[in-house]
């Protein structure tokens, strides 16, 4: 009997091995095999098509972070995972979306090849520890600018401008913004601003806010009609919709304004001033419009650049 | 100091409500767990070989599964097959059925704890399986199954904060909504460790009482 348990053990763990071995090897050729053209293995994605060369004229002048960068030849980006066409890493491992590609031109325009981009994630909440302790270079993850954080970062941009908003099914025609949701389930992160708003200005029954500990999970109780309404910042809500844009759509009537900056260093203004020509050239020249119509705008809803505030 | 007593003063209404949430989570997932495992460990020690099968097929496969997978298939799977279970009913039917599991258990290892010939003495003497049990057998085993049952019911009461991640607005959810108004962590999860002890202690002089009066010289 007890041989007979040894064996049966043995034979159990030896199967859970061999999947576990092919599944290490089947993984790097999937990816590998995944990458387009003579494009170097690399682990980030453009799904904006926009080509990124390293600029190697570039030069910061007084710039500490810009030396550091210099000499270490690859930049340490603080980045989000878990935003679908915002700031996200996929089960193959490629990082793809608006901030990574945002993040990945300002590594360009720094002289450094966006393949060469170390990525770190950083939550929200270490975000101004990260920066200031020079673990990061720079943060690129829906950081709102606010003057609570002036304080302690300094911010380029803003280069998105978003706001809070709702994400229904496409087949929804009774919610046409935060006035019309009475009645209505809505869904967020618990305890999360955007929540927290909808319950502060009664939106909506305090028995029809419904909170989960991620937005995905929100996102499958709507498909499943458990809920009628995701809310929190647009960017976030098209990344969804984009996702699955034959089922999900964004409302489109944003109320609150949130500002996306790059989150800097808070004294090294000569950075902070290349950083946002730069932002403004790629406002211009249109390759902020391809990465945004290549990323979040697959969700339907078009948006322009924002304008640059310089402080 | 006052900083401690702060968060929980300035937040009153929250605390109130995240704790009233658990106690009614506790109480309905109590009474429906401990129905439901005393009729499986009821099955468990009955002689029909089917029940015995059944409630030992319940407690094998309901007790290795992790609580927040019983909570997720309600929540995520159930609505799938067009079943509408609001979130806290889905929380008090994932309580029950786990701790169900748990407290089959219990029941049955007090039922074993009366001798056999207790149970031949009670048949020998005419009386139907129904009497062996509620009459003779369960009396002597409750008192053996206060001190496991107390610990699984406190199990339980933790237990309860799983709901938080399935929208259950409970004890387990402040923290998340005391990260976003900026409150220290620290004193935020002391004040709630202070919640648990004081729903605790009625449970723990429960038990201190039962074991009191079922005591018996032996």
């Amino acid at each position: 009997m007890g041989m007979k348990r040894v064996a049966v053990f043995a034979a159990t763990a030896a199967f859970a091995f061999s999947l576990t071995a092919c599944g290490e090897e089947g993984t790097p050729t999937a990816s590998g095999g995944g990458a387009s053209g003579a494009a170097p293995a690399s682990d980030t994605c453009t799904s904006s098509g926009v080509a990124l060369t390293a600029d190697s004229s570039a030069a910061v002048s007084g710039s500490p972070t810009f030396d550091r960068i210099k000499s270490a030849g690859k930049t340490v980006v603080g980045v989000k995972f878990d935003q679908p066409n915002l700031g996200y890493k996929d089960t193959a491992g490629k990082r793809c979306g608006f901030d990574i590609e945002i993040a990945q031109y300002v590594s360009a325009k720094l002289g450094v090849d966006p393949a060469k981009i170390e990525y770190k994630e950083i939550p929200s909440a270490n975000r101004e520890t990260a920066i200031k302790g020079g673990e990061i270079d720079y943060y690129v993850g829906t950081y709102s600018i606010t003057d609570k954080r002036k304080a302690d970062v300094a911010f380029a941009g803003p280069y998105f401008v978003a706001g809070q908003d709702l994400l229904v099914r496409k087949d929804e025609s009774a919610i046409t913004g935060k006035d019309a949701l009475k009645g209505k389930k809505v869904c967020s992160a618990t305890g999360s601003t955007p929540i927290q708003r909808v319950r502060d200005e009664k939106l909506t029954e305090p028995e029809n806010i419904v909170e989960f500990k991620t937005y995905s999970e929100c996102v499958s109780q709507l498909l499943d009609k458990k809920v009628d309404a995701v809310t929190t910042d647009d960017a976030i809500l098209k990344g969804y919709a984009a996702q699955n844009p034959a089922e999900l759509k964004v409302v489109g009537q944003p109320f609150s304004t949130e500002k996306y900056g790059i989150g800097l260093a808070h004294d090294d203004k000569a950075l902070r001033d290349y950083v946002n020509n730069q932002i403004e050239a790629a406002f211009k020249d249109g390759t902020w419009q391809k990465i945004y119509d290549g990323t979040l705008g697959k969700s339907g809803s078009p948006a322009t650049p924002p304008t640059l505030e310089r402080y | 100091m006052s900083e401690f007593l702060h968060v929980l003063t300035d937040h009153w209404s929250l605390f109130g409500q995240g704790f009233g949430n658990t106690v009614k989570l506790f109480l309905i997932a109590a009474v429906g767990s401990l129905v439901l495992g005393t009729l499986l460990g009821a099955f468990r020690v009955s002689p029909i070989p089917a029940l015995r099968w059944f409630g030992g097929s319940y407690v094998n496969i309901v007790r290795n599964t992790p609580l927040t997978l019983v909570f997720a298939f309600l929540v995520f799977a159930v609505p799938k097959l067009d079943v509408d279970l609001d979130y806290f009913t889905a929380a008090t039917v994932a309580l029950t059925v786990y701790t169900a599991a748990f407290i089959c258990e219990v029941i049955r290892s007090g039922v074993n704890t009366v001798a056999p010939g207790q149970a031949e003495a009670a048949r020998a003497l005419g009386l139907t399986f129904d009497q062996v049990l509620t009459q003779v057998v369960l009396p002597q085993a409750l008192r053996s199954m206060v001190p496991p049952m107390m610990s699984v019911l406190i199990a339980m009461l933790k237990n309860t904060t799983v709901a938080a991640g399935f929208s259950v607005l409970e004890a387990g959810a402040i923290p998340a909504y005391m990260a976003e108004f900026g409150e220290p962590q620290f004193y935020v999860l002391l004040w709630i460790a202070i919640g648990f002890l004081i729903l605790i202690t009625p449970l723990v002089l429960l038990q201190r009482l039962l074991e009191r009066k079922w005591a018996v010289a032996r």
